[in-house]
């Protein structure tokens, strides 16, 4: 090799482009997935989704395109005032879960060590392991009229007749915060983990008090957890179906709920996608102003 | 003497289940002075200065700042600052906002707090870099804002814990002299661990030797160095070459041992005076003893010995020759004088080595 004529280069470039085209397939088979569960799952539905939301029913099998339905959805007091409720109560919601669960994710994270720690975290995992069905029946049994909590109140004499704790909005808000209160506190504990503790000593050895340097210190490090913790605790609030409907009963008023009666009940399609539709707007919305008043980005919060 | 030390530690005891971390300290610091406790890791200095700063509650006896009980008073709200091992710079803040972090803790008002952080950036050489982020800046620059942002406060003691540890080596030996000077212009008490004898040695006005949670030593480095207190301190502070053997006679302060291989040393004792058939350790600074190519005229030097050069391990101004006893096949360090005179040494040359006796010291082996 050494003494004969070199290798003209052009050999080397087919070579190399022959490489690249080989890896550049490896590349698209690995996203073929990805792009296969985007397109048919997510923008195909959504796309006929819409399409449908824009076609009004003007007679038997006659329809117009227009906004029609989303004029019914604003005309009808009944439809936006579901739509507000669902939107105040996901947000009172995520509010509870994250003044719920930064205490607990603190603890897990900086303030047990070891086998605690990996055991505490089990603990807040263990309930998953069953059905969301099961764990709101769960709830049901604590709850309702003839209940654990009812009965236990009559036993020790603080209440004369039952009282039903089901079927009002503050059930609602229970269930919703115990299902989704691991979501908050898994992006928290991780960036709690990340922050060293000699910061939080630093800030006691300059004189600050335990609020001080919750507020300066601990808080602006979290903060990618807890924005990232309340989209996903919003989103699941805001999608939920099963726990405000068996908690709050027939009085629930969920969005979701809702689009399920348009959908399944009055098979009014077009009226039901439309409220999809404007529910996609609202999280899309309420995400986007949450990550504008908390300053982050969605790449820095759902990053990590 | 009629002065109150900055810094006070009465029988200071701090224990961890049965396992004693600091073990009966007692020490002053006076005002202005930059006091360093050196020992090697797991030594408790790093416990004994959360004590200090208040991270840690001793077990047992007192700590005193500008003469007033340290006992039952939290961190945050002690005379006191500390720069941590890692600077501990709050990353989610700006240079300006870190330093202003403690004047707002104590209510300063606006204005007086940007004067004032001005004031001390100015003071470490850094003016005009309040609205940078943490991560832009060097090594040695978040150093000087570390101590600036507990400058700013005017503690009555400033605690180092080891801050040079993750730096270079280039800019650790700058950032030395810069501590030492930094520490005289605010003239501010610096209590300063580390386990770095050079630190310790070039920036302390005094130094305390910590092993196994005691105090073994405290003194200036020059006492340390020439006067070491017990085998630990000769052993530890700098470098030395140790013999051990039976003690053969003691002549006032010159005690004399013959080590195993039956090679006969003489060595001066401390205040430890070893006993006549002990055991006995011999430690011999590796610049104290002179070699020369040629045999010495004069034969009645004690601790001459002819030796072969095992290897020479050259390092510019710190360089070293190896040197094997032909008898007892027992080696030594020894300083090799950049000279020009021992340029040409080579391993196996025939060297002859010989050191007074009142360069070594002499302490009864089995501490």
């Amino acid at each position: 090799m050494r003494n004969g004529t070199p290798p003209k280069p052009v050999v080397f470039r087919r070579v190399n482009s022959m490489v690249s085209d080989k890896s550049k397939l490896g590349f698209y088979l690995l996203l073929s997935p990805l792009i296969l569960w985007l397109v048919t799952l997510i923008i195909l539905p959504h796309i006929g989704l819409f399409a449908v939301s824009m076609s009004e029913k003007v007679g038997v099998r006659e329809y117009e395109t227009g906004f029609g339905n989303y004029a019914v959805f604003f005309n009808e007091p009944l439809y936006w005032r579901t739509f507000a409720r669902t939107a105040f109560m996901s947000i009172l919601t995520t509010a509870l879960t994250l003044v719920l669960g930064f205490p607990i994710a603190y603890y897990i994270a900086k303030l047990t060590r070891g086998r605690t720690k990996t055991t505490l975290f089990l603990m807040c995992l263990i309930p998953f392991w069953v059905s969301e069905l099961v764990r709101t029946y769960g709830w049901m049994i604590l709850l309702r009229e003839t209940g654990v909590l009812s009965n236990f109140l009559l036993y020790i004499g603080a209440i004369d007749s039952p009282i039903e704790f089901l079927y009002n909005d503050a059930a609602i808000l229970v269930g919703l915060v115990y299902t989704s209160i691991l979501f908050m506190i898994v992006p928290l504990v991780t960036t709690l983990d990340s922050l060293d503790d000699s910061l939080i000593e630093a800030g006691y050895d300059l004189g600050g008090t335990g609020t001080s340097i919750l507020r300066e210190i601990v808080i602006p490090h979290a903060m990618p957890g807890i924005v990232s913790g309340c989209i996903v605790v919003f989103m699941l609030s805001l999608g939920n179906y099963l726990t405000p409907i068996l908690l709050g009963g027939k009085d629930s008023l969920w969005f979701t709920g809702l689009i399920y009666t348009q959908f399944i009940t009055r098979f009014n399609w077009e009226l039901g996608s439309a409220f999809g539709f404007l529910l996609l707007g609202l999280s899309s919305a309420v995400v986007f102003i949450g990550l504008k008043l908390s300053r982050q980005s969605l790449s820095n919060t759902m990053g990590r | 003497m009629t002065a109150t030390p900055d810094l006070e530690c009465k029988d200071l005891t701090k224990n961890f289940k049965d396992f004693k971390a600091v073990d009966q300290v007692s020490f002053d610091v006076p005002q202005g002075s930059f006091f360093s406790i050196l020992g090697p890791s797991g030594c408790g200095k790093t416990t004994l200065l959360r004590m200090i700063a208040g991270f840690q509650f001793p077990t047992s006896g007192d700590l005193l700042i500008k003469g007033k009980s340290m006992i039952g008073v939290g961190p945050n709200k002690r005379p006191v600052s500390m720069v941590f091992q890692h600077l501990a710079l709050f990353p989610m803040m700006n240079i300006g906002e870190n330093i202003g972090f403690g004047l707002r803790q104590r209510g300063v008002n606006k204005s007086e707090i940007t004067t004032r952080v001005k004031r001390v950036l100015e003071r470490v050489g850094l003016p005009g870099i309040e609205g940078r982020r943490v991560d832009q800046l060097s090594g040695g620059q978040k150093q000087r804002v570390a101590i600036a942002r507990c400058m700013v406060l005017e503690p009555d003691v400033l605690l180092l814990d080891e801050p040079l540890g993750a730096l270079d080596l280039k800019l650790r030996e700058h950032m030395k002299i810069e501590l030492k000077s930094l520490q005289a212009e605010f003239n501010t008490t610096f209590v300063y661990i580390t386990h770095d004898q050079s630190e310790a040695l070039v920036m302390s006005d005094n130094i305390a030797v910590m092993n196994k949670g005691r105090f073994d030593q405290i003194g200036t480095a020059k006492d340390l160095y020439f006067e070491p207190a017990n085998a630990f301190v000769a052993g530890f502070v700098g470098d030395a070459n140790r013999f051990e053997g039976k003690v053969t006679s003691v002549d006032g302060e010159i005690v004399a041992i013959v080590t195993d291989g039956g090679v006969a040393l003489h060595g001066r004792a401390t205040q430890q005076r070893p006993e006549v058939g002990g055991q006995a350790q011999i430690y011999v600074r590796p610049e104290a003893i002179q070699l020369s190519l040629t045999k010495p005229d004069a034969t009645g030097g004690r601790n001459a010995s002819e030796r072969t050069v095992d290897s020479v391990l050259f390092n510019g101004a710190n360089s070293l020759a190896i040197l094997r006893d032909a008898t007892s096949g027992e080696t030594m360090n020894v300083a090799l004088p950049q000279t020009g005179a021992f340029l040409g040494l080579n391993k196996s040359d025939t060297v002859y080595a010989q050191w007074d006796p009142a360069q070594a010291r002499c302490f009864p082996a089995g501490e």
